[in-house]
């Protein structure tokens, strides 16, 4: 009886050998020699994943910060900042929590920080607060009127802007900002019932603008001018206007 | 004739017997029987408010501090657009600075309305990304967040490409695609991410969308939510409330 299947030539089952071989060789290299983790991307992921949530923390978050600073947290949480972070104006503060003697996160104390925000930009919201960092009290840092913890905008006696306005914002924006209304005028009560006829007071010398101005003034700040030299017979104010002075 | 004792005890097994088939049936084909209770694990979801943002850019900042990366203004994880909608014509998109100097163009059209788009990546559900990575380093985690393996990334840069947000960046020193990771590592710590942390208007938030009660859930039901590129069906997980209808 003849061999239904013909017999395979030698050189045909040497080749299918060899084709084994290999196809043997790369299922055992693909399967058992190459590590799982080179081909399994599930695992690579895990491995991933492990990897990003091992990443060091900069910013330690401000409920970090209120175990410590009890009063700032308790100042800054009724004013309009209470919102805002801490790390926002001091900066990432991670390794000040690790090591709270030795490392000290800064405060940013000039006048560059706070115009970040506060900068007057088109762009912004309508009714976020904003300034004209030129002309809002050049030269003076923000935290001389306004208290980062708890901002507030320095007001001028409601009394006298209700009437004097344009010199109240005026006065806003000028080197004066600081100073009362009443530092310089002293305001009979009868003035607000007829404001015509009993005016206030301005000052009467140059001595009282030497207060601040004069040699040997002790105010901090302000700029100095000889009053023996300076403008011989008349009173400051002829010259200088006191709620817009210029700067030097 | 049975009596009740052995009627009682070939009930009883009878029905245990194939109660426990049946409860065996049931939990090896749970969608046959009752639909199976699983619990929705975390999706992390991002909310912008557009309207809150004031461009103050402290939250690239704080990102580039956290995540390492590069300083030079062409590398973000995120990045705050300023749009500028003149009368008549193109809306004009600008990258703002993350300085301290103000800003200083001056646009040449009168400007009919200006507002701050935050931007970062949107962690889509379908990302176009992680399809075309050629060799699975880049990947959708559970909880809804697209992260790279540097390890295996190649630096192929066909992410970077194929992202319609350009949330993508090829770190200079790494050579391997670098995105924004919603801060993984300080989710996992129960952290807000950093750009979350420093917002000073609270502009963005973070929370999970499958929560009952999260900030997400809160934000996608007093808002209305739009996302950006709706039209790709990319799914994306960034939700922005009161966005403009230029932006894109």
């Amino acid at each position: 009886m003849k061999n239904p299947v013909p017999k395979m030539p030698e050189a045909m089952s040497r080749l299918l050998l060899a084709f084994a071989v290999v196809i043997g060789l790369t299922v055992i290299v693909v399967k058992f020699v190459i590590p799982p983790r080179l081909k399994d991307t599930s695992i690579q992921w895990a491995e991933t994943v492990k990897a990003e949530n091992a990443k060091p923390v900069r910013y330690a978050g401000a409920v970090a910060c209120a175990d410590c600073h009890e009063e700032i947290v308790a100042e800054k949480k009724k004013g309009y900042h209470r919102d805002l972070s801490c790390e926002t104006c001091h900066g990432p503060a991670k390794a000040h929590t690790d090591d709270p003697d030795h490392v000290k996160p800064p405060a940013p104390r000039d006048r560059k920080f706070c115009p970040v925000c506060h900068t007057f930009n088109p762009s912004r919201p309508r009714g976020f607060p904003m300034i004209n960092p030129v002309a809002h009290n050049p030269m003076k840092p923000c935290f001389t009127c306004h208290n980062p913890h708890d901002p507030k905008p320095p007001t001028v006696p409601r009394e006298c802007s209700a009437c004097h306005g344009e010199i109240a914002r005026t006065l806003s924006v000028s080197h004066h900002v600081q100073l009362t209304c009443t530092t310089c005028h002293t305001v009979p009560k009868q003035h607000r019932v007829s404001p015509r006829v009993i005016k206030p007071t301005k000052p009467a010398n140059r001595n009282f603008c030497g207060k601040c101005h004069a040699k040997d003034a002790t105010h901090k700040g302000a700029p100095r001018v000889d009053l023996a030299t300076h403008g011989e017979k008349y009173v400051c104010w002829q010259c200088h206007y006191p709620h817009l002075p210029e700067a030097e | 004739m049975m009596d009740r004792r052995s009627f009682l005890r070939n009930l009883l097994s009878t029905l245990a017997l194939s109660g426990g088939i049946l409860g065996s049936f049931l939990k090896a084909f749970p969608a046959w029987g009752q639909e199976k209770e699983e619990h929705a694990g975390t999706l992390w979801g991002f909310g912008v408010s557009v309207d809150k943002c004031i461009g103050c850019a402290r939250c690239v900042v704080a990102c580039k501090a956290e995540n390492n990366v590069p300083k030079e203004p062409f590398f973000y994880r995120t990045w705050v657009e300023r749009y500028m909608i003149p009368k008549t014509g193109e809306a004009v998109v600008a990258n703002i600075h993350t300085g301290l100097s103000p800003e200083e163009e001056v646009p040449s059209k009168p400007i009919f309305r200006s507002f701050f788009v935050p931007k970062l990546c949107n962690q889509c559900a379908h990302p176009p990304c992680v399809q075309v990575c050629p060799v699975g380093a880049t990947f959708s985690t559970e909880d809804g967040v697209v992260l790279v393996n540097d390890k295996t990334c190649i630096g192929c840069r066909y992410c970077i490409q194929a992202c319609p947000y350009g949330a993508r960046y090829l770190h200079p020193a790494k050579h391997t695609a670098d995105k924004c990771t919603f801060c993984y590592h300080r989710l996992s710590q129960d952290l807000l991410p950093a750009c979350v942390e420093v917002c000073p208007t609270q502009a963005r938030i973070i929370g999970d969308l499958n929560s009952v009660a999260s900030p997400m859930t809160r934000f996608k039901r007093m808002n209305k939510i739009f996302v950006l590129k709706a039209n790709l069906n990319t799914e994306p997980k960034v939700l922005y409330a009161n966005i403009d209808g230029e932006v894109r």
